[in-house]
């Protein structure tokens, strides 16, 4: 079957494509040519994209599909549906499940649920066996089946030299250990301490709880020369540690989470528990240097952590609310309205933020924009002004701040696995 | 006259005429409560529902007795006796109460915020007998109705708040109160017990007693809560007692008449003397009546506004 897309805006920042009014035409959802075809082809469907952008599938490197475990909270399936919605062709998701994403049968088992999606599904196992901490997961094994990192997500690897151990076995598989940078002596609170928290009554937990442990992180991948990932890096103090890491070669990369670059504190002022995340939501200054570091490349992506949960856990009493947000379907409309149209970063920079770059941490092929392969497309209308609306979500929960935010700019389809999504159908190509 | 509000949910961002009017009309109250037949027909037909997840005696007592006071009827629902212990969300059990058609709910609450969030699903009005570590606003209008009591005014008083300021709600309400009304409040206590930036809310910090006791018109001694994690923010209580404890000596040193309050019950020995606790009785036993008709103030302010 052969599809034409027509009138695109190609942008692909590693291959330096940045080119209008070009046609794609695609046969069996491969790449068949690029150029200026609409004359004289023949296609059986033909789309017109009126010079929306076509940009490498986005990829989100932090998600968690609650499957197996939580399958009233979210699975494999509506997970994906949530991120192809979204703009998403891959996500990789993390294996604070139940059981925990440990072993090969876990791993085989999420496969088996993602296959036949137009979204990839990459799983990251724990570090650590049942995330405990305490005993190392079967690395070899969990590569062999084909995870792409390692984290004990939702809590730090407490114990130095667990992390130490981590950190020299996985280098034989090139994967980064992702980091959940938490010094929880310091911290079971419910929100950042700040006057807010003074204000609010609410346990607080104070940036230092980030910052210690990612100091301690950074110390341990110099040393051992393996890579660590810093998962939602929200302070001021870790993005300067993070850039002063960098500058001086130690592997280390850096993913924040749209809600920590959008919001602070200040919105806990009613109790919303939908703004009850972790790391919580921290202060203005926080926000700037996030922004520097996005700028100037210390953070290296966007990841959203989308974390479902069921209505009755989050409609709850603060404190006992579990932390965070369904993320997948709001993440590229905040980064365009909040960085790009913000003149934060440009469209190829936030590409190689959703796209490239998690690719390249957890070393997966970049689609490449070429006859042949196999086409992973997020498609984009920059401009396009929308209101969030979670009653239309694609997740199976609810739980998002930004219900009723107006964005500008979203994904208008995706394509990948010989699939597409547009105008809100998927349909095979 | 009438609140600018239907709950009362703590007293940040209360307006300086809803305090001035509920103290005035505590003041009403007060009076009442010294006659011989101690009940008003005022909220007769309301129904009351004292919703208390965290044991309390005084306060669960003295709103009871406020409640039947104004005449209204009270219902009170307390853990251990409720479905809590079945699992039951707090919105159902709200949900659940509220379909029995109660007009005011009385709550308290070992979480933050339970208050405002009771107040966003249901159509009663809220009185926040005590979230958390966030507020307990009764319990600091009656400290302010004391300070009046004594003083004659509150505007350009000197108030310092000596103890646990970090983790008392007491503490918060006092100082959001104090603060709007004119007060000058300053916080006494070590420093791991004073809560984070509260120097943003144009409040002073000391940290010895000494200069507290010299430099204020009124102390309000928090009770050091042994049973929570005080212990963890200070190396003994011999060592709290020694630097931060009320004595009679400390008080005779500075000759001034200070009035002292205490929330009570008092760890005696700790924050405060036996001697210094057995002169203050009276004024703490005062400062439980005022509490009834301050409770009573609120609960009619609230119950008859609509």
């Amino acid at each position: 079957m052969k599809t034409l897309l027509i009138n695109c805006s190609i942008i692909h920042p590693e291959q330096k494509l940045n080119e209008k009014k070009k046609d794609i035409l695609l046969e069996d959802g491969v790449i068949k040519q690029i150029g200026n075809l609409s004359s004289g082809i023949s296609a059986d469907k033909i789309i017109d994209l009126r010079n929306n952008y076509v940009v490498p599938g986005f990829f989100d490197m932090h998600v968690h599909l609650r499957e197996p475990g939580r399958e009233d909270e979210e699975t494999v399936v509506t997970g994906c549906n949530s991120a192809a919605h979204g703009g998403f062709t891959g996500v990789a998701c993390m294996p604070n499940t139940d059981p925990a994403i440990d072993s090969a049968e876990v791993v085989k088992f999420i496969k088996e649920k993602a296959a036949d999606h137009l979204v990839d599904v990459f799983t990251i196992a724990a570090a650590t066996v049942g995330r405990k901490g305490e005993v190392l997961s079967p690395i070899a094994e969990l590569y062999e089946a084909g995870v792409v990192g390692f984290s004990d997500d939702g809590t730090t690897i407490k114990t130095s030299s667990i992390l130490k151990r981590a950190l020299e076995y996985s280098q034989m598989y090139n994967l980064p250990i992702i980091e959940h940078c938490e010094d929880e002596s310091l911290s079971g609170g419910a929100m950042n301490e700040s006057i807010n928290s003074t204000l609010l009554g609410l346990p607080p937990i104070p940036s230092i709880a980030e910052d210690l442990i990612v100091m301690r992180d950074i110390i341990l991948a110099e040393y051992t020369k393996g890579k660590i990932h810093i998962a939602h890096i929200s302070t001021k103090k870790a993005v300067q540690l993070v850039r002063e890491a960098k500058a001086k070669g130690i592997h280390v990369t850096a993913e924040v989470t749209p809600h920590h670059f959008t919001l602070t504190d200040d919105s806990l002022k009613n109790y919303d528990t939908n703004y009850k995340m972790n790391p919580p939501l921290r202060t203005r200054t926080d926000i700037d240097e996030i922004i520097l570091g996005l700028k100037d490349g210390t953070i290296d992506c966007i990841a959203c952590d989308h974390a479902p949960h069921s209505l009755e856990e989050k409609e709850a009493e603060f404190e006992y609310a579990p932390n965070g947000i369904v993320g997948l379907e709001t993440s590229v409309g905040l980064s365009l309205s909040e960085l790009l149209h913000k003149k934060i970063l440009s469209l190829e920079q936030i590409v190689e933020k959703l796209s490239i770059n998690p690719r390249k941490i957890l070393d997966q092929p970049i689609p490449q924009f070429k006859e042949g392969e196999m086409a992973n497309f997020t498609l984009l209308d920059l401009n396009e002004v929308w209101t969030v609306d979670i009653s239309k979500f694609k997740s199976k929960s609810k739980n998002s701040p930004f219900d009723k935010r107006l964005l500008t700019g979203k994904s208008i389809g995706v394509v990948n696995n010989k699939k597409m999504l547009f105008d809100g159908d998927f349909f095979d190509l | 006259m009438s609140l600018s509000s239907r709950h009362l949910l703590g007293l940040q961002g209360v307006p300086k005429e809803d305090i001035q009017l509920i103290l005035d009309t505590a003041a009403t109250f007060r009076e009442i409560l010294e006659r011989p037949i101690k009940r008003v027909p005022t909220l007769q037909g309301k129904t009351v529902v004292n919703l208390f997840y965290e044991n309390s005696t005084r306060t669960r007592i003295s709103f009871e007795l406020a409640e039947k006071r104004l005449s209204a009827d009270s219902v009170n629902f307390s853990v251990g006796q409720s479905s809590v212990s079945k699992g039951e969300t707090l919105k159902d059990t709200i949900k659940n109460i509220e379909a029995m058609k109660v007009d005011l709910v009385v709550v308290r609450h070992a979480a933050a915020g339970v208050p405002n969030f009771l107040s966003r699903i249901c159509n009663s009005n809220i009185i926040n007998a005590g979230d958390g570590i966030h507020e307990h606003p009764t319990q600091a209008l009656l400290d302010m109705y004391s300070i009046r009591e004594k003083f004659g005014k509150l505007a350009g008083l000197k108030v310092c708040i000596v103890g646990d300021v970090a983790h008392s709600r007491v503490a918060m309400s006092n100082i959001f109160g104090l603060k709007t009304i004119g007060a000058q409040v300053s916080v006494c206590g070590p420093s791991t017990m004073i809560p984070k930036f509260i120097e943003e809310l144009g409040v002073n910090i000391i940290h010895n007693i000494d200069e507290a006791i010299q430099e204020n018109d009124v102390l309000n001694v928090l009770r050091i809560q042994l049973e929570r994690k005080a212990r963890e923010y200070f190396p003994s209580i011999r060592e709290y007692a020694n630097y931060f404890g009320i004595t009679q000596e400390r008080l005779e040193k500075n000759g001034r008449d200070i009035l002292i309050l205490h929330p009570g019950p008092i760890n005696r020995g700790v924050e405060l003397s036996s001697e210094v606790a057995d002169g203050l009785n009276q004024i703490i036993l005062k400062q439980v009546t005022n509490g009834v008709a301050v409770r009573m103030a609120v609960l009619y302010l609230l119950g008859t506004l609509n």
